[in-house]
């Protein structure tokens, strides 16, 4: 059955991914004008002389004289082969230009997933167990302002902090000698020197919701009748929550794993603008705004892999929590 | 129990006679961060509403010799000429000085030199809502000409507390007007999904399922994008609404349908259309009042989501342009740490934004459990 469950819900996901992947080129194709169009307006500001032909020619050469659909037909089964077009502000393939960014994202993401559950749950617990309490307050309050700030004032905050008062800058994730170096232990390790704050300014508002999740469910347990049964039968109070309440407060989370993720990693974008990691964002934005579709929409068309992969994880997850859900 | 708990204090008589309404309006009551949340948003939309009288200066008044002019202090006691003291609202003056050297500037006090606030007097001429022509303003300085800075001055010398009150304007009602069109989108096709069901449903369920599953940022920064930069701020601004919107309606959908399905099958639902009540009637007298408040509740709770996006799209120069003033325009020049170090109060409208998001969510939270009537006596 839930064999059964799990092939019918990956068939389901197919269309998705080529719905995606319509929405992705329509995006890319949305501006007004081309690559060539912006390209012509750089060289015309640079003082060049425009030659109509030579743009004419190389609108030919990249086949942005075609309708959509054929436009949309080869970019797809390129991409379906691996071959995600080229760049045409950097003159390069785009699978040569995405790979090491998306990598750093999912690093920074994958990190800012640890952080937040290491953090968020055992502080959800105490907040739960010590209801009403200063600490209990404390947090709540930390955790309303959390949610309330978007993610990239933190940053801004966070960058301001460290320029006045420590006189250092906190932006981007390498040393200026390990920018362009070659993956060694040295450049990893200086990796890990930088990548604590991104970490803890995209965890912030994650673990401040976590957290309140975490208490919510935790509260609903605590007033159970097995709840008193195990504490009059004498077991020790840590013993009693870690073993049965807390166990289940956990379940909703599982859940959350899958979108919570490709959440993170699309999330992350403005901040690491803000921060100027190397990461997937502040290219896609650049990729964006000068219409080198190719490259944007290779991005774009990622990460809505990335959710609908996600997705897919989530309700696996939960149709293996939750027998409810299979049998529907 | 739980409703006697929630309204302690109302007599029995008086609690069996009052109108769902009215029982939720006590039970919203008692929520006192609700209550605080509620009165903050009130007099949120009251700047936005009246942003033009309550400022002290033209926001876009620019003057070379206030760039990054600090924020001074509120005074009210100061030393006459002749010794005595004297009482009003008045400002300490600053003077622009420039290193010759490093050419640097710096403002410093100019003591004796003071700049006096009077209320409800003349100033700089301006039209409310862009159609009154009025001249009189909140507070403004005493002389015309003069200018104080309270909460600082920008890159261009402009006065931070007018644009931050201008903002308001702006940030407050993308929120208002995306919500009015998720909210048409979210009931139209929740409400024909919940209450046709079937065939209907399972194609208007794909849908809200497809667009839950594109990640949101990506899709609203590809959007802006491909606006063409060339439109007027006005259509630019409602370009950017619906766009929020456009992915925001999805939600509110869902909790529409789930409300729907939840209804249809109620006894007094089922009674109305056994009394041979037509489907309008069914939806409009005895369905859609059933929902309102939880409705009300989404809605407020969807408006913080909408003025985080906004913000943090003019953040990036993909949402709004200058000319309009939003709260996220006005942090576009806290962009880079020069700036910042430079002139700290820049990151005031931002926690103009966090007062404004806390607010509305403590309202909704509010609401919220007010509308539900098993949550009550929970709430605290």
């Amino acid at each position: 059955m839930l064999a059964v469950y799990i092939v019918r819900r990956i068939l389901w996901s197919i269309p998705f991914f080529f719905a995606a992947s319509l929405v992705a080129f329509a995006l890319i194709q949305a501006p007004p004008g081309d690559y060539i169009t912006s390209f012509a307006a750089s060289l015309a500001a640079s003082g060049d002389i425009v030659d109509a032909d030579r743009l004419e020619a190389l609108r030919t050469r990249y086949g942005l004289d075609q309708p959509f659909i054929v436009q949309y037909w080869r970019w797809i089964t390129g991409v379906i082969q691996g071959d995600f077009g080229i760049s045409f502000e950097w003159q390069q393939p785009v699978s040569q230009l995405i790979w090491e960014r998306m990598g750093l994202s999912l690093a920074l993401a994958f990190g800012t997933l640890t952080f937040t559950w290491a953090v968020a749950l055992p502080l959800g617990i105490f907040s739960a167990v010590k209801k009403y309490t200063i600490g209990d307050y404390l947090m709540t309050t930390i955790g309303f302002i959390g949610l309330a700030t978007p993610n990239f004032l933190i940053a801004l905050v966070m960058m301001y902090i460290a320029v006045v008062y420590f006189g250092a800058d906190v932006s981007g994730l390498f040393s200026p000698e390990y920018q362009q170096a070659p993956w060694s232990f040295a450049r990893f390790v200086d990796l890990l020197k930088h990548i604590w704050l991104p970490i803890a300014v995209l965890g912030l508002s994650a673990t401040a919701s976590l957290m309140r999740i975490m208490r919510a469910n935790l509260l609903d347990e605590l007033q159970k009748p097995y709840v008193t049964t195990a504490r009059a039968k004498g077991l020790s109070e840590f013993r009693l929550l870690m073993k049965y309440p807390v166990r289940i407060a956990l379940n909703p989370f599982v859940s959350t794993i899958g979108w919570a993720f490709p959440q993170l990693v699309s999330g992350a974008v403005i901040t690491a603008v803000v921060l100027s990691l190397p990461t997937a964002g502040p290219l896609m934005l650049q990729a964006l705004l000068a219409q080198d579709m190719y490259l944007a929409g290779a991005f774009i068309l990622l990460l809505c892999c990335l959710s609908i992969v996600g997705m897919l994880v989530s309700d696996i997850l939960l149709a293996l929590v939750d027998p409810r859900i299979r049998f529907r | 129990m739980a409703v006697a708990d929630a309204t302690s204090g109302k007599d029995e008589q008086e609690l069996q006679l009052a109108s769902q309404w009215r029982l939720m309006w006590w039970a919203f009551r008692r929520h006192k961060l609700a209550v605080v949340g509620g009165t903050i948003v009130l007099l949120f939309y009251f700047i936005a509403l009246f942003c033009e009288f309550l400022s002290p200066f033209d926001p876009e008044s620019t003057g070379a010799r206030d760039v990054y002019h600090p924020p001074q202090m509120l005074r009210l006691i100061y030393e006459k000429e002749d010794g005595g003291w004297g009482f009003g609202p008045h400002v300490r003056a600053m003077t622009q000085k420039r290193d010759p050297f490093t050419l640097e500037t710096t403002f410093e006090p100019d003591p004796g030199n003071l700049i006096f606030i009077s209320f409800l007097a003349k100033g700089t001429p301006y039209k409310l809502w862009g159609i009154i022509p009025l001249e009189r303003r909140l507070f403004t300085a005493s002389k015309v000409g003069e200018k104080f800075f309270l909460l600082g001055a920008d890159r261009l010398g402009r006065d931070m507390l007018s644009r931050i009150l201008y903002g308001a304007r702006v940030s407050m009602t993308i929120g208002l007007v995306g919500v009015a069109i998720s909210l048409t989108l979210g009931i139209t096709l929740g409400g024909v999904s919940g209450y046709f069901g079937g065939r209907v449903d399972a194609i208007i369920q794909r849908l809200v399922e497809l667009i839950l599953a594109l990640p949101t940022i990506p899709i609203w920064l590809g959007l802006s994008a491909s606006l063409p930069q060339d439109w007027s701020p006005l259509t630019r601004y409602f370009a950017i609404t619906a766009i929020l919107s456009l992915v925001g309606w999805t939600e509110l959908a869902r909790v529409v349908r789930g409300r729907f399905l939840a209804l249809r099958t109620e006894d007094f639902v089922v009674a109305a259309r056994l009394d041979g009540a037509s489907r309008a009637r069914v939806i409009g007298r005895h369905m859609a009042p059933a929902m309102a408040s939880h409705i009300i509740a989404s809605v407020t709770l969807a408006i913080p989501l909408m003025i985080i996006a906004e913000t943090s799209l003019s953040f990036l120069g993909l949402g709004l342009q200058p000319p309009l003033i939003s709260w996220g325009v006005l942090l576009r020049e806290a962009q880079n740490v020069q700036s910042i170090a430079q002139a700290p109060w820049l990151f005031i409208p931002g926690i103009a934004v966090v007062v404004a998001v806390l607010s509305l969510n403590f309202l909704g939270d509010g609401m919220r459990d007010a509308a539900d009537p098993y949550a009550q006596g929970q709430s605290a």
